[in-house]
C-alpha cells in the first residue's frame, strides 16, 4: 500500500484586497478607532520621547496647577506633570491588558480545542468548571483573586486572565464541535494525521475569526477591570502611574475643584476602551458580514 | 408536568455549579498571603498559642477535611469573622444588604426605563439618526469606567451646580433614618409617611443610582435592539404586515410583546453587571452597602468580608439566573424541551 502524503493544512480563504478596502470604507468609525489604538500604542512605546516631563519628577513650586501651556493637562499635588504620567501609565495599562488577554486566549483556545475535539467526560468536567467560574461576575472574581494573591502588577494580569479563560474555552469548544464533523476533518483523519495535528493545524485555524473578535472586545474589558481594581486600591499601587490609580488620587481633589486630576486619566481609559470596542465591532462585521447590524 | 420536569433538570444543573463556586471560594480564602491563625492571634502570640489557634481553626488538617468544615459552615450561614469589626461577617452583611439592594433596584429601574425604549426605537428606526444616537450612547456607556462616571456626576452636580448632596452615604447629615421595616429607606419612609427622610434619601440616591444605572443601561439597550430586530424579521411579523395591520399595532402590539420575553433573560446578565459595578460605585459615594464593606476591608487586609462578598455575589448570581431561566421556561414552553 502506498503511503499517502500528509495533507496540506486547510487555511481560511483570504479575502481579496479590493473587498478588504470596500469593507473598511464602509466602516470608517472602526478604522478611525484602529488608528487611535495604534497611536496610543506608539505613544506608550516611545513614552520617554513623547512625554514632556519625567513622570515622577516632583516640583513643589508648581503643585496643583491647572491646564496651561507648560503643563497641558495640569499638575498634581506634588507638581508632577499629568500628561507625562498619563503617557507612562498607558504602558502599564496596555501591557497588562494585552498580556492578560493573550494568555487567556492561548490557554482558553487550547483547552477548548482539546475539550471540544475529545468530547465525552473530559468535556463534561471542563464545562462544569467553566460554569462555576462564569457564575462569578468577572470583576468580582478578579477582585477576589487579586485580594487573595496580593497586590502586584503580575497578579492583576493573572486575575484578569483567569476571568477571561472560560469565555474562549467555551467559544472554541463550540466551534470545534462544529468543524470536527466537517468533511475536511474526515479527510484529515482518513489520511492518518495524528489527533494533535488535526486539531492544531487543520481545525483550530478555522475557529480563529470569532476568537479574534472576542479577544479585541476583551481588551477593553480587561482595561476597565484593571482600572477599577486599582481604583479601589487593589492591584497596582501608587506611586506607579496607572489610569485607575490616578483617577483615585484625583478623586480627593474634587471637593476643592481641581477637576483636571480625575477627568483626564478617566478620559484616557474611556477613549482606549471605546477604541477597542469599536475595532471589535468592526472586525465582527468584517469577518462575518451577516452579523452586520444584528448585534 | 412539562414544567416540573424542566424545573428538576434546571435545579440539577445548579448543584455542580454551586459546588464549583464553593471550591473556588475555598481556595481563594486559603490562598491568602499570611496565615489566618497568625492574623487572628495577633502579633505578640507565642508559637504554642499560634499552634493552638491553628488547631482550633482546623488549619492543621488535610485540605479535603478543611473544605468540608468550610462548606458545612457555609451551609449554616457561617461566613467567618471580620477582623476589623470583630463580628461575624454574616451579621455585618445583613445589616448592610438593604443599602445595596436599594441602590441596585434604583439603578435597575433607571436602566430599564431608558434602555428598553432606546433599544426598541433603535430597532424600529434601524440605520436612522435615532439608531446611530442609540449606538453611540450604548458604546460610550460601556466604555466609561463607572467610578469615573460617578466622579464626573459628583463634580458637575455637587461641586459646580450644587444640585446634589455631598456623596456621603444614604441620608443627609442630621437626618434620622425612618423606622426599620424593609431596610430600604425610600420604601420605609414612604410607608411611615416620613417626608423629610424620603426627600433626603431620594436626594442621596440620585447620583449613585444614575451612575450604576447608566453603566448597565447600554447592555440592556443593545440586547433589546437585537431581540427586537430578530423579531421584526420573523415570519409572523411579515404575515402581520402582509395582512395590512397598521404599523402601530404590528410594532407595539405583536413585536414588542414578543420581544419582552427574551428580555427577561437580560435581567440575569444585568444583575451580574450591577453587582460588579456595585463595589466601585458604593465606594465612590460612601454608600454603606456590602460592596463598600468589602472595599473598606481591603484597606485593612481583612479577608473575611472580601471573600464573603465574592461568594455571596456568585451565589446570588446563580440564583438570579436560575429564577430567570425558570421564568423564561414558564413564559415560553419551547424552552422546556431543550
Amino acid at each position: 500500500m502506498p503511503t499517502l502524503p500528509s495533507s496540506p493544512p486547510v487555511t481560511p480563504r483570504p479575502i481579496p484586497p479590493s473587498l478588504v478596502w470596500r469593507r473598511v470604507r464602509r466602516n470608517p468609525l472602526s478604522f478611525t478607532a484602529l488608528c487611535v489604538i495604534v497611536t496610543i500604542a506608539l505613544i506608550a512605546l516611545f513614552a520617554p520621547l513623547v512625554a514632556p516631563y519625567p513622570p515622577d519628577a516632583t516640583d513643589a513650586g508648581s503643585a496643583l496647577q491647572s491646564v496651561s501651556w507648560q503643563h497641558l493637562l495640569g499638575t498634581d499635588l506634588y507638581g508632577r506633570d499629568q500628561l507625562s504620567r498619563i503617557i507612562y501609565a498607558a504602558r502599564v495599562d496596555l501591557s497588562v491588558a494585552f498580556a492578560a488577554t493573550a494568555a487567556a486566549v492561548a490557554i482558553g483556545a487550547l483547552l477548548g480545542a482539546i475539550v471540544g475535539y475529545r468530547g465525552g467526560w473530559v468535556d463534561n468536567v471542563a464545562m462544569r468548571a467553566v460554569d462555576a467560574v462564569m457564575a462569578f461576575p468577572a470583576f468580582v472574581l478578579a477582585m477576589g483573586i487579586t485580594a487573595a494573591m496580593g497586590n502586584s502588577t503580575g497578579n492583576v494580569a493573572i486575575a484578569i486572565s483567569i476571568t477571561q479563560i472560560p469565555a474562549y474555552l467555551r467559544l472554541i469548544r463550540g466551534e470545534m464541535l462544529r468543524v470536527r464533523e466537517m468533511e475536511y476533518a474526515d479527510a484529515a483523519r482518513t489520511v492518518g494525521n495524528p489527533a494533535w495535528r488535526i486539531v492544531l493545524i487543520h481545525l483550530l485555524p478555522n475557529c480563529l475569526p470569532p476568537l479574534i473578535v472576542q479577544a479585541t472586545l476583551a481588551m477593553g474589558f480587561a482595561l476597565l477591570t484593571m482600572a477599577s481594581l486599582s481604583f479601589i486600591g487593589l492591584g497596582i499601587q501608587p506611586p506607579q502611574s496607572e489610569w485607575g490609580v490616578m483617577t483615585a488620587e484625583g478623586a480627593s481633589q474634587i471637593v476643592t475643584g481641581e477637576w483636571w486630576l480625575f477627568l483626564f486619566p478617566g478620559l484616557a481609559i474611556m477613549i482606549t476602551v471605546l477604541a477597542f470596542n469599536l475595532v471589535g465591532d468592526g472586525l465582527r462585521d468584517f469577518l462575518d458580514p451577516r452579523m452586520r447590524g444584528i448585534r | 408536568m412539562g414544567f416540573l420536569n424542566y424545573l428538576v433538570r434546571r435545579l440539577a444543573l445548579v448543584v455542580p455549579t454551586l459546588f464549583g463556586v464553593s471550591l473556588i471560594c475555598f481556595f481563594l480564602t486559603y490562598m491568602l498571603p499570611g496565615n489566618p491563625a497568625m492574623v487572628k492571634a495577633g502579633p505578640f502570640a507565642t508559637a504554642e498559642h499560634l499552634a493552638e489557634m491553628e488547631h482550633q481553626m482546623g488549619l492543621d488538617r488535610s485540605l479535603p477535611e478543611q473544605y468540608i468544615r468550610y462548606a458545612s459552615g457555609l451551609l449554616h450561614g457561617d461566613l467567618g469573622e471580620s477582623s476589623a469589626t470583630g463580628r461575624p461577617v454574616s451579621q455585618d452583611f445583613i445589616q448592610r444588604l438593604p443599602a445595596t439592594l436599594e441602590l441596585n433596584l434604583a439603578a435597575l429601574l433607571i436602566a430599564i426605563a431608558i434602555g428598553i425604549p432606546l433599544g426598541v426605537l433603535s430597532a424600529v428606526h434601524r440605520d436612522t439618526f435615532i439608531d446611530h444616537i442609540g449606538r453611540v450612547v450604548g458604546i460610550t456607556g460601556v466604555a466609561m469606567p463607572s467610578f469615573w462616571t460617578g466622579l464626573l456626576f459628583v463634580y458637575v452636580f455637587f461641586y459646580l451646580l450644587n444640585l446634589a448632596p455631598p456623596p456621603l452615604g444614604r441620608l443627609g447629615s442630621g437626618i434620622t433614618p425612618p423606622a426599620h421595616i424593609t431596610g430600604l429607606y425610600v420604601v420605609d419612609s414612604l410607608m411611615t409617611g416620613n417626608w423629610i427622610a424620603l426627600r433626603s434619601s431620594l436626594h442621596q440616591l440620585m447620583l449613585p443610582s444614575a451612575t450604576l444605572g447608566l453603566s448597565v443601561m447600554a447592555p440592556v439597550a443593545r440586547m433589546v435592539r437585537s431581540t427586537m430586530l430578530e423579531i421584526l424579521e420573523s415570519d409572523y411579523i411579515k404575515a402581520a404586515w402582509a395582512a395590512g395591520l397598521p404599523r402601530r399595532t404590528v410594532i407595539y402590539g405583536d413585536a414588542l410583546r414578543n420581544a419582552m420575553i427574551p428580555v427577561i433573560t437580560i435581567l440575569g446578565i444585568v444583575f451580574g453587571f450591577l453587582m460588579a459595578g456595585n463595589a466601585v460605585v458604593e465606594s465612590v459615594f460612601a454608600w454603606p452597602g456590602i460592596g463598600n464593606y468589602a472595599v473598606t476591608a481591603l484597606m485593612t487586609k481583612d479577608s473575611g468580608p472580601i471573600q464573603s462578598f465574592v461568594l455571596f455575589v456568585a451565589v446570588m448570581y446563580v440564583a438570579v439566573n436560575l429564577l430567570v431561566d425558570l421564568a423564561y421556561g414558564l413564559a415560553d414552553p419551547r424552552i422546556r424541551l431543550r
